[in-house]
């Protein structure tokens, strides 16, 4: 990686808008107007609507579905039932996790809200006053509705039509070295404990899920308009699940309304409007409302954590053990490569050097949701950052530390990268130290440590909250990882036509992130295009190469490290066209953001555009006409962003409100390729950050009634509670990726959670209070504040 | 039942169930996509429209409540292919990501400035807070609609001179 | 998500309304601003066979102040309470609630006699109501009664108000005692229901005694409740943190509230106190500092 940092090369990089230019953004203009199209826009001819009736009851056995009414109502087309699907081998579909999931329930419910039959209509409006028709007999039947339950013996088999499943149990998983763990613990002179729950909350993008299928019976074509963030696996998974020939098979993913990973797994709606339109031959679009995306669609994490680290008599972190209970809900329908039955938990040593972790993980059915997606993180990396830094907040107090020196007596150090990890991971390039003393510097720590000494001794309630984030995103390599054997590649083609102006396809799928910008701005930087002169396309199975798609932070290291190698393929092919066109030889030519010349000979050039016309025009004889590549990318490793967040809290002690009075976010994702962009992303991470540290909460009662089916329910902060962020950096490049650059989508949302909570502990640990798990309501803080006898 | 109002400027009369929504109306009936549909039950503010000048949720208004009243939607804000301030705002203060909120925070953010020239941060953040953004966490709403205000005085006083 | 059909009329006068209520009974809902009723006919919790728009009758709108009362249009918005500033000092409790109501873009188009109407017991405008003691005049076909707030809230979104009646006017009197008054509101996030709120509303007499205290409370039992017990102790004492602090505890006293979602029903009841504690310390400091 070399960006050259010199003054003119700064101000040529802000012409062409390359890396580093906080480029005003490429797509801007339709959204402006409202003219983004989003798939509830996409209107065909012939249309037909769809609705899914949905199960009241968590855990119930299906007597009978009566549509007779519904099918009565004028303008009912349809009403699709699991026994129709069955006898097309469809009732049941594979998940990403190589379970099954049904698609309409034939033998039982399994969770509230599970998709039991489909109107379709010609209007919505039909299809809804229809779905309310169709008459579902149930036998209620015991729910299990935590993991803690569901692996107790005698609780009711959930998936009792699996073949050899007689219990709840799904997984048992373990990584890292329990003999070398085992013997940290052994030696240690202090071991501190944490026991913690990291509960269901949901990614809601603000446009819900959905599609239009249109099915051609004549030719059998399938184009399939869908709120996809991983357009091509889903063409595969849908020839797989569906068994249509793949070539007719074209997904259209258009604009889509975020995603944070909601739009990963495929829905069994998806599914059935697919059939719909095949069997009746119309097009059938469905579109969520936001009840059955709360109820039905990837939840994340819920997840049991408890472990332990041992600590030696230098306050060194020796060792690691953690234990994990997952709910996964009625199917294993994660979202995670195939190889990790818990994602990438194991990332959980964090920025610290620990030389010995053992984690091992269960997971659980339960009548609940299926899902496990990850809400803006890469495979379960929230969970484990979560749980590390709440652990060393908790080890800080034990030792009687500022948390700031706890972490700084246990970083990695800067010399020690690439670094092995305890449980397997190569940590590309960091260096923890420099990063939180920016944070340390920009919140005026010091002055808020007296500030805090003062307002304790007058009875009064703040706290500061730390976390040292480390994250590992950018999936592949594709050795290591694949969701149901597609290897985590991704892909680029650039075609620059002779006016020297190019189109750039992804394989990945933008849901927000400006990659229509940032992508023509690595062109830009690498070829010497302006941006403005590269058209990014994605979304589209027929006009782009095949990708894994956008999840999981792995566009930029993957996507943008495919685009960076395209476009180095093309400049290198240039300089055969301009060895010919200067009559030179081509290891004399040189290359610099768009200019070829004759090395010695710096003023005469040709450029890029002149190249792009020869490569069409006036060709050395036996090379290949044209300007065009591809590129497949499988990286060499992960890479691996960090950062440090810092939180101040102020706390109500008569109604125990907490208000987060600052909030500082250093980030390092190595390269900024538009730093505005990035910005963007932090801010947005850290307000959902807040959402989930202080009130976005899916639960439910003790019969599986979901508690937060609704916007009225699940709480998704507004401006008004939102902090104001202060944003820092520093610039640790990735060694290993083209333009040095790690992902960065999810930093915020893995690292803020435990910066918050860590605040409000910080604020309440004089008092003995060790633990609010999330969300923190005021409600859960008043609690505490009472039970060690503070009132107002 | 046949409902009259005008939309953007322009007179409508379209014949509709009464229990049609406002938001259904707009997308379906008159093809205007731009106003979204993100929560149904008026808590995110995507189907923002400005009826009579103050913004309200279309999805919480029932058609016929239109009868005689004046509607504007995102596809109104640009005026003779140029750009309204707020617009010009979220373009170039990064307010908009997935681009699903924006219609009706530039809405809110356009009516707020109108009412209120000089609004402070703590009167934006107020002003917008009956509108969810999942992507952006409000901090360059803010700042687009600070611009907005800000290009406003600046033609205004200009308009003076 | 959209409502089952109904019938839809908006008659452009008052006796038109009356006469259709009278005709329809509960068969008929008013509908004012729409923004509890119509979440309802989405959810399909209610489902009226007509609609009777009151949006096009004139004379419902508005705020003045009239013998010894400040009027209020039924069919007045929450934001035009909001930016009514003339009752800052007369009825601070109602300028502190009105903005508190859900958010803004709600505020624009819902009523205050909706709101007070549709009786949901986490609705704020009816504690409001009950701490400055307002009379409700509601009209039917049969003619007009006036009914005062307390007592008006009888269960959730139940109350005194016959199906054939619609709520015209709001009356709240003023007397001419220096008075001071607040609305503190503990919700989850702009948008939320109250978790519990709080409206206090006192006057003070020439000799600086409380002459007159209202205290009303929200979210915390089956409807809006008036903490009587809280307002007797407080009427015709100088005002002290100790008498203070005993009126709270009586206010928490006499909230009835269920563990939720939101919290434990002791959280509710000492947030109820805890709030009546201080919006009476900053009433009495308003009303202290008032002019008469």
């Amino acid at each position: 990686m070399a960006v050259d940092t010199t003054e003119a090369a700064a101000a040529a990089r802000q012409a062409m808008g390359g890396i580093g230019v906080s480029l005003a953004r490429k797509e801007d203009a339709r959204f402006l107007h409202g003219q983004g199209h989003y798939v509830d826009d996409v209107v065909l001819p012939g249309m037909l609507h769809m609705v899914i009736v949905r199960s009241p009851h968590a855990h119930a056995r299906i007597k009978g579905i009566d549509s007779s009414a519904a099918m009565a109502v004028p303008g009912v087309i349809a009403v699709v039932t699991g026994e129709l699907l069955a006898q097309h081998k469809l009732a049941w579909m594979p998940t990403l996790s190589g379970d099954t999931q049904a698609v309409l329930a034939t033998d039982k419910v399994r969770f509230q809200g599970q998709e039991v039959a489909c109107v379709i209509a010609e209007t919505k409006y039909i299809a809804e006053d229809a779905a309310a028709l169709v008459s579902v007999d149930y036998e209620p039947l015991q729910a299990v509705t935590t993991p803690q339950q569901a692996i107790a013996p005698g609780a009711p088999v959930i998936r009792d039509e699996k073949e050899g499943q007689t219990d709840n149990k799904i997984y048992h998983w373990e990584a890292g070295d329990k003999e070398a763990t085992d013997a940290a613990f052994a030696r240690a002179t202090k071991v501190v404990s944490l026991e913690t729950f990291y509960p269901r909350c949901h990614p809601s993008p603000l446009e819900t899920c959905g599609c239009v299928a249109d099915l051609d019976p004549v030719t059998g074509n399938a184009t399939i308009y869908m709120t996809s963030q991983a357009p091509h696996a889903h063409r595969t998974l849908f020839a797989i699940v569906a068994g249509l020939p793949e070539e007719k098979i074209r997904i259209i993913s258009p604009d889509l309304g975020g995603g944070f990973g909601n739009k990963v797994p495929i829905y069994p709606g998806y599914v059935v409007a697919t059939a719909a339109s095949l069997l009746i031959g119309r097009p059938v679009k469905w579109i969520e409302d936001r009840t059955d995306n709360l109820i039905s669609t990837g939840f994340a994490r819920d997840y049991y954590m408890d472990g332990s680290v041992a600590i030696d008599e230098n306050g060194k972190f020796i060792g690691l053990r953690v234990n994990l209970l997952s709910d996964n809900g009625a199917f294993f329908a994660d979202a995670q490569p195939s190889k990790f039955k818990a994602g990438l938990f194991h990332i959980v040593t964090g920025s610290y050097d620990i030389p010995a972790a053992h984690i091992v993980a269960n997971g659980a059915y339960t009548n609940k949701a299926p899902g496990g997606v990850a809400y803006r993180c890469s495979f379960r990396v929230t969970e484990a950052s979560y749980f590390i830094e709440r652990l060393v907040e908790s080890a800080a107090v034990e030792l009687g530390q500022d948390p700031v020196t706890t972490r700084l007596n246990n970083f990695i150090q800067p010399e020690a990268f690439p670094y092995t990890s305890a449980s397997g991971f190569e940590y590309d390039s960091g260096d923890y130290p420099a990063a939180m003393k920016v944070a340390l510097d920009m919140l005026g720590y010091d002055e808020l440590r007296k500030e805090q000494a003062e307002k304790r001794a007058r009875g009064e309630l703040m706290g500061i909250g730390v976390a040292s984030f480390t994250e590992v995103v950018g999936a592949g390599k594709g050795k290591d990882y694949d969701i149901a054997g597609l290897r985590m590649f991704d892909s680029a083609e650039l075609r620059i036509h002779p006016t020297g102006k190019g189109i750039l396809k992804l394989g990945v799928k933008s849901q927000g992130q400006g990659h229509e910008t940032t992508f023509a701005q690595i062109v830009a930087e690498e070829l010497g295009i302006p941006a403005s002169d590269i058209e990014v396309r994605e979304g589209d199975t027929d006009n782009t190469p095949f990708g894994l798609g956008t999840y999981a932070s792995r566009s930029t290291p993957v996507g943008g490290a495919a685009t960076a190698i395209v476009a180095r393929k093309l400049r290198d092919k240039g300089k055969l066209i301009a060895a010919h066109l200067f009559e030179a030889d081509v290891a004399d030519i040189e290359f610099d953001h768009g200019k070829y010349n004759v090395k010695g000979s710096p003023d005469n050039v040709k450029t890029i555009q002149d190249i792009a016309f020869a490569a069409y025009t006036n060709l050395p004889d036996g090379l290949e006409a044209g300007l065009e590549g591809v590129t497949y990318y499988d990286p060499p490793n992960m890479t691996f962003p960090f950062g440090t967040y810092l939180v101040v809290v102020d706390i109500d002690k008569g109604t125990g409100q907490v208000k987060v009075r600052r909030m500082v976010a250093v980030d390092d994702c190595g390269v900024r390729i538009n730093p505005m962009i990035v910005e963007g992303q932090i801010h947005g991470g850290l307000t959902e950050g807040f959402g989930i540290a202080f009130m976005e909460l899916i639960t439910f009662d003790d019969e599986g009634n979901c508690i937060g089916s609704n916007f009225m329910d699940y709480l998704i902060p507004t401006a008004w509670e939102t902090p104001r962020f202060e944003l820092g950096q520093t610039v640790t490049p990735s060694p290993h990726h083209p333009i040095g650059a790690k992902g960065v989508g999810e930093s915020a949302t893995v690292g803020s959670p435990a910066a918050y909570v860590n605040a409000v502990i910080d604020a309440l640990s004089h008092l003995g209070i060790t633990n609010i798990d999330m969300p923190i309501t005021s409600d859960k803080v008043w609690a505490a504040l009472r039970s060690k006898g503070v009132t107002e | 039942m046949k409902v009259t109002f005008e939309i953007n400027g322009a007179e409508k009369s379209v014949d509709v169930e009464a229990r049609t929504l406002v938001v259904d109306l707009i997308r379906t009936k008159l093809g205007m996509t731009g106003t979204h549909i993100g929560c149904d039950t008026s808590n995110c503010g995507a189907c923002t429209v400005l009826l009579d000048g103050r913004p309200v949720k279309s999805c919480t208004l029932l058609a016929p409540m239109l009868e005689g009243r004046k509607v504007t939607t995102v596809e109104g804000l640009a005026q003779g292919g140029k750009l309204d301030a707020i617009q010009e705002g979220f373009h170039a203060e990064h307010g908009l990501q997935c681009g699903f909120c924006t219609p009706g925070m530039m809405l809110v953010g356009k009516a707020l400035i109108e009412a209120n020239p000089h609004p402070t941060e703590d009167e934006i953040r107020w002003g917008i807070s009956g509108n969810i953004c999942r992507c952006t966490g409000y901090m360059n709403i803010v700042k687009a609609i600070q611009h907005a205000a800000a290009a406003n005085a600046a033609e205004n006083v200009a308009g003076v001179a | 998500m959209f409502p089952a059909a109904f019938d839809y009329t908006a008659p452009g006068a008052l006796d038109e309304v009356l006469s259709l209520l009278s005709q329809h009974g509960d068969d008929a809902k008013v509908l004012a601003g729409g923004q509890s009723l119509i979440p309802l006919l989405k959810l399909r919790f209610a489902a009226p066979v007509i609609l009777v728009d009151i949006g096009r009758v004139d004379g419902l709108e508005g705020i003045r102040r009239e013998n010894g009362h400040v009027r209020i249009g039924a069919r007045t918005r929450h934001r035009d309470v909001e930016s009514a500033t003339e009752l800052r000092g007369t009825l601070d409790v109602l300028l502190d609630a009105a903005p508190l109501i859900s958010d803004p873009l709600i505020r624009n188009m819902g009523t205050v006699g909706g709101s007070i109407c549709h009786a949901d017991p986490a609705g704020d405008w009816g504690a409001v109501m009950l701490a400055v003691g307002a009379e409700f005049v509601v009209k039917s076909a049969s003619g007009e009664r006036v009914l005062p707030a307390a007592g008006f809230f009888e269960g959730p979104f139940t109350t005194g108000l016959r199906s054939d009646e619609v709520m015209t006017e709001i009356r709240i009197p003023v007397g001419s005692g220096r008075s001071g008054g607040t609305y503190l509101k503990l919700e989850r996030k702009v948008g939320d229901f109250a978790s519990v709120a709080t409206a206090v509303h006192v006057v003070l007499g020439g000799d600086g005694r409380i002459a007159a205290a209202g205290i009303g409370l929200c979210a915390v039992g089956a409807h809006s409740i008036k903490a009587t017990a809280a307002e007797a102790a407080l009427v015709g004492q100088a005002p002290s943190d100790e008498l203070i602090a005993e009126a709270a505890r009586l206010a928490g006293d006499a909230a009835e509230p269920k563990a939720d979602i939101r919290g434990s029903a002791e959280y509710k009841r000492d947030v109820a106190r805890v709030f009546v504690q201080r919006g009476l310390h900053t009433a009495i400091n308003r009303a202290q500092g008032a002019t008469a």
